[in-house]
């Protein structure tokens, strides 16, 4: 095991997938002979060539429109979206055709499609390149949306999706591309994490923290902090969130009776909203107090200027004084 | 007066039951026909309706206990009256499957209070209520260290565990997992007790790493039953295979026929000829007694169907012999729908003389099945696959099938069994 970053995982799983299979092909914006803005598709173009890894136009509609005409076809198309915040061109595109296909063709057609598309703010990128936007699609049955929070989960997680015969959408936490580290098998070309399945990350028996991808990451770390105060907080990573593990949610919650769910998109209508909803409804009686969001604020997008970015992100100490109020309530 | 709740008949077969779960709590107010517990006999659960409105004053029978049909359960009545002499409780001549919980009966009057804002007590929670009520602690005796002086879950907990002295032995309700329960409507879910088996997070101590599963009722009874049958029934499994090009053929014309209503399966097809093989070889349809072999007159014929939470159900078809092909696909699509749904009857499972198993939906070719005591034998039909076999010294393509029969070798011997098998593969190949 070696301990790598997350765009290498994520490198290192598309290497891995075209070179395992004939059919993969990755396409996007600047992902062949640049190797990809944050270097995710760096030496595959060099390795597979141009037929295979390949520069799209700037139309993000084109990118996932190919993608699905070609999955349709029999291949196994990586799309990739720059930032997620490019995404809404290709929109209809993944919700009326991608997400449908399956269904309305009565099982005849599938769209063996992973888009991949870097989220999530606090890199300075103002309100074009630092949007979270998994609760558009975690609404819309048909399709898969997955979001790693460390590369081992990263590299398996992406390497099961390219091999699922459905959409899956895979957004990445762009600010943990390289500060988040983590081993991962060296050798074992074929371990794969499953799609479904959540994580019980840390055990613990005061409260439980619900997050993924970057808020995971500093959910962890606010779990550390506090512990020092005698407050022991269990963590669940819930990895992919279409379709949702309810069972390890729940059986969480009946341990710990209380729940904080954080995630960085705009609070209202978020994604830990739907988590929230579990609990309440399947999870009433095992609650000792009301659950908790803790959540981007509602205002358009994340802003440039960095004090209000921070205002605008969720940190660990945010995150340990949402724990601490719950642990006291 | 108060009134007597009563292990009722559930079928004409049926001498006991077990008692899975109470839907009410003793001090619980009920309302007459409400539902009152759960009855499991052979693995048909059947929810036992309240005999009368009042409260439930006391519960005689604990969960996982087997009783005798006419054995009086619990006591429903007027809050404080009293219970007559012969409320003593009869049980049947078995072991319980758990210790009844000492604490479900107590004497002190304990006020019941539920979730919510409380005027004395503040707010309560959820977990706060339930605990206080299936546990009868008095939330006003309790110090609340929460939020404006809240109860919290650990205030009871640490209540409860000063007031018995009690160690954390005891695995605390909360602390039992999912019961399997999610994905159900939440009615369901408040209702009913898990019948799936339960993943539990506190693994047993054991050298190697894992999980334990802790045993449904269901899990139980198969297991004991196949172990039964494994120690009473000598087991010889014989293989022969069938040609189903005419059962095919006639299928295609017969569901056009038949038309959209009738879901006309293989597994008709089979049992139909089982019946056949029956017929010539009475001997296949019978059970060993300790008087002698008990040789049926009725073929009555249970149909193995494997439940997707796990375990499986045979519900029998009763005087299958007396139906159609097309009355068989129909009896056969209900039961295998209401065994899925869990909605049998408690006779509908019972009385089989023989079994089919229909391992081959899931891809096996040939199997050895366990008898289903106290029958004889029971076929199993593998998959139906195409394969090139010699026909009048030419290769040919035809769907095939193995067909594995167990038989009890005390009852039947080799040639018997033979016969039998060979009748059953006479009757597809040359459907008509």
């Amino acid at each position: 095991m070696t301990e790598i970053t997350m765009i290498e995982a994520i490198r290192q799983a598309m290497d891995e997938e075209l070179a395992r299979d004939g059919s993969v092909f990755v396409i996007g914006e600047d992902v062949g002979v640049r190797g990809g803005v944050f270097r995710a598709t760096q030496g595959l173009f060099e390795k597979y060539g141009e037929d295979r890894v390949i520069d799209s136009p700037l139309a993000e509609l084109t990118i996932v429109g190919v993608g699905i005409g070609a999955a349709v076809y029999g291949k196994r198309p990586i799309c990739e979206i720059q930032f997620a915040d490019f995404i809404y061109p290709a929109f209809n595109q993944i919700v009326s055709e991608a997400a449908k296909m399956y269904y309305r063709s009565n099982g005849q057609w599938s769209v063996p499609l992973v888009i991949r598309a870097p989220y999530g703010g606090g890199i300075g990128g103002g309100l074009y390149h630092s949007q979270s936007v998994e609760a558009f699609f975690t609404q819309v049955p048909g399709l898969k949306v997955v979001i790693p929070s460390n590369p081992y989960d990263a590299k398996g997680l992406l390497k099961s999706a390219v091999r699922d015969p459905n959409p899956v959408l895979f957004f990445e936490p762009k600010k943990g591309y390289r500060l988040i580290k983590g081993e991962v098998p060296e050798d074992d070309k074929e371990y794969t994490v499953p799609i479904g399945p959540a994580k019980v990350t840390r055990e613990g028996r005061d409260l439980t923290v619900f997050a993924y991808g970057m808020m995971h990451h500093y959910a962890l770390q606010a779990a550390d902090t506090v512990a020092n105060e005698g407050i022991d907080v269990e963590v669940v990573d819930l990895r992919t969130l279409y379709p949702v593990d309810r069972e390890t949610i729940l059986e969480s919650v009946r341990k710990t009776s209380k729940a904080l769910i954080v995630y960085e998109a705009n609070l209202t209508g978020g994604y830990g909203a739907e988590i929230a909803a579990t609990i309440a409804e399947w999870g009433f009686m095992n609650l000792d107090a009301p659950v908790r969001r803790l959540a981007g604020p509602d205002v358009p997008a994340v802003p440039f200027s960095h004090p209000m970015e921070e205002w605008f992100m969720i940190n660990p100490e945010k995150i340990a004084d949402s724990i601490r109020d719950l642990a006291a309530f | 007066m108060p009134t007597k709740v009563i292990m009722p008949k559930l079928g004409e077969s049926i001498v006991e039951g077990t008692v899975t779960g109470w839907l009410k709590q003793a001090g619980d107010e009920i309302e007459e026909y409400d539902p009152l517990l759960e009855v499991e006999t052979d693995k048909v659960t059947t929810e036992i309706p309240s005999p009368a409105s009042g409260t439930l004053l006391k519960i005689l029978v604990a969960e996982g206990e087997i009783v005798a049909v006419g054995t009086v359960l619990a006591w429903i009545g007027e809050p404080g009256e009293e219970i007559p002499d012969e409320g003593v409780k009869v049980t049947h001549d078995h072991e319980p499957h758990e210790t009844p919980d000492s604490e479900s009966i107590t004497d002190e009057p304990v006020i019941q209070r539920s979730a919510g804002k409380d005027e004395d007590l503040g707010y309560i929670s959820p977990i706060v209520a339930r605990l206080a009520r299936e546990k009868k602690v008095d939330l006003s005796k309790v110090k609340g260290t929460g939020m404006d002086g809240r109860i919290t879950k650990k205030d009871v907990q640490n209540y409860i565990k000063e007031r018995t002295g009690e160690a954390e032995a005891e695995v605390p309700i909360w602390e039992t997992p999912a019961d399997g329960d999610l994905f159900r409507p939440t009615e369901m879910v408040f209702a009913k007790k898990g019948e799936e088996p339960t993943r539990v997070s506190r693994a047993e101590p054991s050298v190697v790493p894992g999980e334990t599963i802790s045993l449904s009722p269901m899990r139980k009874r198969i297991a004991e039953h196949m172990q039964q049958s494994k120690r009473t029934a000598p087991h010889v499994t014989t293989v022969m295979e069938s040609d189903m090009s005419q059962v095919a053929r006639h299928r295609e014309i017969a569901k056009q026929e038949a038309g959209s209503g009738v879901h006309l399966t293989y597994t008709a097809y089979f049992l139909a000829a089982i019946i056949t093989g029956l017929k010539a070889v009475p001997l296949a349809n019978s059970s060993w007694t300790d008087a002698g072999i008990r040789v049926h007159q009725q073929i009555n014929l249970g149909m193995a169907v494997a439940l997707s939470s796990g375990g499986l159900i045979v519900p029998v078809i009763k005087n299958a012999d007396e139906l159609s092909l097309i009355g068989l696909a129909k009896k056969i699509n209900d039961l295998a729908e209401r065994a899925r749904a869990g909605k049998l009857e408690p006779d509908e499972v019972q009385n089989g003389t023989f079994t089919l198993t229909n391992h081959g939906t899931k891809g096996s070719l040939f199997a050895t099945p366990i008898i289903n005591q106290p029958q004889s034998g029971i076929l199993g039909a593998g998959l139906i696959q195409k394969r090139p076999v010699v026909v009048n010294d030419a290769i040919a393509i035809k769907p095939m099938v193995y067909l594995s029969y167990s038989f009890d070798h005390r009852i039947l011997d080799g040639a018997s069994a033979d016969t039998f098998l060979a009748h059953v593969v006479h009757a597809l190949e040359n459907w008509q």
